[in-house]
């Protein structure tokens, strides 16, 4: 197909166009580069962490290359050349004071590497890798624990550049020499953690669906000024603080609180056995409940806005009685406001931290709190960024489940 | 079929009044009664209180004062979903989430009858209105017009007595409306249903019903069929709704023989039948007359009535008939509507006339 001049349509479209499609970059630019400096490549670099390993390899460059001809399974302490690259490493890390970070990073792995590389390289500083061989009987005189094989395994075990050290970590498993095993019974925290996150979750956007609908049906459903003033209530919680809310919840919900003393006061309940609603599960599912009904609400109303009210009074009409009507032609109409409710609700919960952390005690926090908890106080970054990256992958599938069951072009969010 | 006295009445309103607000009242003192198998339009401008009347009679509106009865019986306390009566709605109202099929089932499907049954009737519905092959599809698939014919074939599948339609036809085109309303009257009539159709098109209600009400404020300001409607209109409001209509004002002088001698505004005289009650001697009155039968040629005059002078002030030509505008007693908007014929003159704009009629066609009505 050609233009008038004779130049292909689609070259003469193009160019038609460009200016029109630079307008709209320009326009976008700003945020573009914003998301893309301060979000999309800190994430990258942070969901890297999660394989990124090259601390050992680099602080121990020669002991990783000649720990490559020792078997960790032979039960036999490496030889000479082992502890003479090891020395040499060592001298350099201390100078550039690397080791203690070096044993930080083990520690992750056993117990103990943390001190035992802060106080020997104090010692091991002493030694001239020149002069000084044999060194094997020295390093282990500093510290006996570097007679000792599993040492040099956990060494070996997390040399390589790109692990899987951390994702095995956050499925409660770890890295040996004999491959992946599971740990041992009293670390296994994640999972279920994970689980519990999971089954919250869903009774968190559970009982969204059930308190948000019969309000966003009053919504769409009255007129426009009393509605109106609905809407506002509706809102009043996005204009306090997310922090404020909380506690409050925690002044209503705790064990000398406002339900607990009213209780009290009208008998339901004895004085000395006030009920437990905080710093465990009920006290997060309450609280997170409240915090996210509005986005129930919201894409389920906008939805119910567009349901013509003349289908209802036409199953009316045709002999269907006020619930058959609800239930055969107005609740299949709203699904696809509840899909789109549910699937903000479930996001948003699945990777909620403020409102657990606060009302949650030990037994109501997500995995969120453990993320956050691995990034500010244990600092093992690798496992946060690991379980942030399942995290991620979970969202993904699961809406990409909903797409294959529901479909997401039913999603509708106004 | 105009003549419906009591006995035979099928649906009846009997003083009902409806409020919204307990200050002002939609409808006021309605009064009307159909046989069985009557085509009875509600027409007019909206406001006027129709849909209101059809909402009551679905049984989504309750009556403020009054009784509605349908076959002898009140259903003021009936819920609208025990009434059967079928409904087509303005914008059809066909359930987007069902295919055809399931949409013409539903009514079956609640009324709890077999599968077999059902299949039978559904497919009976859709060959009734031709659109047999579309059961499987939805209604967004469908065109306007034919979303139409499924709302009909929904309303009618479970033979229902009484239909309601409420402005079935205001989305379709110019064309499809007028094949549509030849099918939907042809329909009801062949299966003897009682038909309620609101519209505020006076064409389609002229075209469609056995007897149209007209509507305004809220009571019924005419009760009859379409001819009578259009060239008896009782009262200037009827005049003006339905068709065009010209207006002269002015003075009654005197009655004679039946006959209203008229004075208009700026002194000349008509004759006129006098038709509203407060044409008497003395009383202010608004003569009616249609633009078709008005007569401009001389010889076609009666001798001895009389005529008025006009001025042309504007020619149309619209194929099958001339339109021209005049000015007649201070009035510019004055019309006449002439066939096209070899024999008729066209006018000219400035040109002079002077322009008559039959007493008869020139109606008396309330100022």
């Amino acid at each position: 197909m050609l233009a008038a001049d004779g130049t292909p349509l689609k070259k003469s479209l193009a160019r038609a166009l460009r200016l029109q499609k630079m307008r709209a970059l320009a326009l976008i630019a700003p945020l573009l580069i914003f998301v893309l400096v301060s979000f999309i490549i800190p994430i990258g670099s942070m969901l890297f962490r999660s394989v990124e390993n090259g601390m050992v390899a680099e602080t121990l460059p020669l002991t990783v290359a000649e720990l490559k001809n020792w078997d960790a399974e032979s039960n036999e302490l490496p030889d000479e050349a082992v502890y003479a690259a090891f020395v040499a490493d060592m001298v350099v890390a201390i100078a550039n004071k690397e080791h203690t970070r070096l044993g930080t990073r083990l520690n992750y792995e056993k117990t103990g590497m943390s001190s035992l590389f802060r106080k020997s390289g104090r010692k091991i500083k002493n030694l001239d890798p020149a002069t000084d061989a044999p060194f094997k009987d020295k390093v282990i005189d500093i510290d006996k624990k570097f007679g000792d094989v599993e040492t040099w395994a956990v060494i070996k075990t997390h040399s390589v550049k790109i692990t899987n050290g951390y994702f095995l970590n956050a499925v409660d498993m770890q890295r040996t020499p004999e491959g992946a095993l599971a740990q041992p019974e009293d670390k296994r925290i994640l999972i279920r953690l994970f689980q519990r996150t999971l089954i919250m979750s869903l009774i968190i956007t559970g009982s969204c669906i059930l308190l948000g609908y019969p309000v966003a049906w009053l919504l769409a459903n009255l007129q426009a000024r009393t509605a109106n003033i609905l809407m506002i209530l509706v809102l009043l919680p996005f204009w306090t603080s997310l922090l404020v809310r909380t506690s409050a919840w925690k002044v209503m919900l705790q064990q000398q609180g406002v339900i607990n003393d009213v209780l009290v006061w009208i008998g339901l309940v004895a004085d000395d056995a006030r009920l437990v609603m905080i710093n465990n599960q009920f006290g997060t599912i309450v609280a997170m409940t409240h915090i996210l009904l509005p986005f129930m609400i919201l894409p389920m109303y906008s939805v119910m806005q567009t349901i013509n009210p003349s289908y209802l009074r036409a199953a009316k009409s045709m002999g269907a009685t006020n619930w058959t009507a609800f239930w055969r032609v107005y609740f299949p109409l709203s699904v696809p406001g509840i899909g789109a409710g549910s699937i903000l609700v479930f996001i948003l919960s699945i990777g909620y931290y403020i409102t657990p952390e606060i009302v949650g005690g030990t037994k109501g926090v997500f995995i969120s709190n453990r993320i956050a908890y691995h990034i500010s106080s244990s600092l093992n970054w690798g496992l946060a960024a690991a379980l942030g990256s399942i995290l991620l992958a979970v969202v993904l599938i699961l809406y990409w489940a909903y797409d294959k069951i529901v479909g997401i072009d039913n999603v509708k969010l106004g | 079929m105009a003549d419906a006295t009591a006995s035979d009445a099928f649906v009846e309103f009997e003083r009902v009044q409806k409020s919204y607000d307990g200050e002002t009242l939609v409808v006021k003192d309605l009064n009307l009664t159909m046989p069985r198998g009557e085509f009875l339009t509600m027409l007019g401008p909206s406001g006027s209180g129709k849909t209101t009347c059809l909402m009551m009679l679905a049984g989504f509106e309750t009556a403020t004062h009054g009784d509605i009865r349908l076959g002898g019986t009140s259903i003021n306390n009936i819920p609208p979903h025990k009434r059967g009566i079928g409904m087509v709605f303005q914008n059809y109202a066909l359930f987007p989430h069902m295919t055809i099929a399931e949409n013409l089932s539903f009514p079956l499907e609640v009324r709890r009858i077999g599968r077999s049954d059902r299949e039978a009737k559904v497919k009976r519905a859709l060959d009734m209105v031709e659109m047999g092959a579309f059961g499987g599809r939805r209604p967004a698939q469908l065109s306007g017009g034919q979303q139409q014919r499924i709302a009909l074939a929904r309303a009618l599948v479970f033979e229902p007595e009484l239909v309601l339609m409420d402005e079935p036809l205001g989305a379709l085109d110019k064309q499809l409306r007028e094949k549509m309303q030849f099918e939907i009257t042809n329909l009801a009539h062949e299966l003897g249903i009682t038909t309620v159709y609101v519209t505020h098109d006076q064409t389609e209600a002229l075209t469609m019903s056995d007897r149209v009400a007209v509507f305004d404020d809220g009571r019924i300001q005419q009760l009859d069929p379409p001819d009578t409607l259009y060239e008896e209109p009782k009262n200037s409001f009827v005049a003006q709704f339905i068709g065009e209509n010209n207006t002269l004002e002015g003075m009654v002088k005197e009655i004679n023989n039946g006959l209203a001698l008229v004075q208009l505004d700026d002194g000349e005289l008509i004759d006129c039948q006098p038709v509203h009650e407060s044409v008497k001697p003395g009383a202010r009155t608004r003569v009616s007359i249609r633009p078709e039968r008005v007569e401009y040629n001389k010889d076609r005059l009666k001798e001895g009535v009389h005529t008025l002078k006009a001025e042309v002030k504007e020619f149309i030509y619209m194929g099958d008939i001339f339109r021209t505008r005049l000015s007649v007693a201070g009035n510019d908007e004055f019309i006449i509507k002439t066939r096209n014929a070899p024999d008729v003159d066209r006018l000219k704009p400035g040109q002079q006339i002077e322009i008559g009629w039959l007493p008869e066609d020139c109606r008396a009505l309330d100022a």
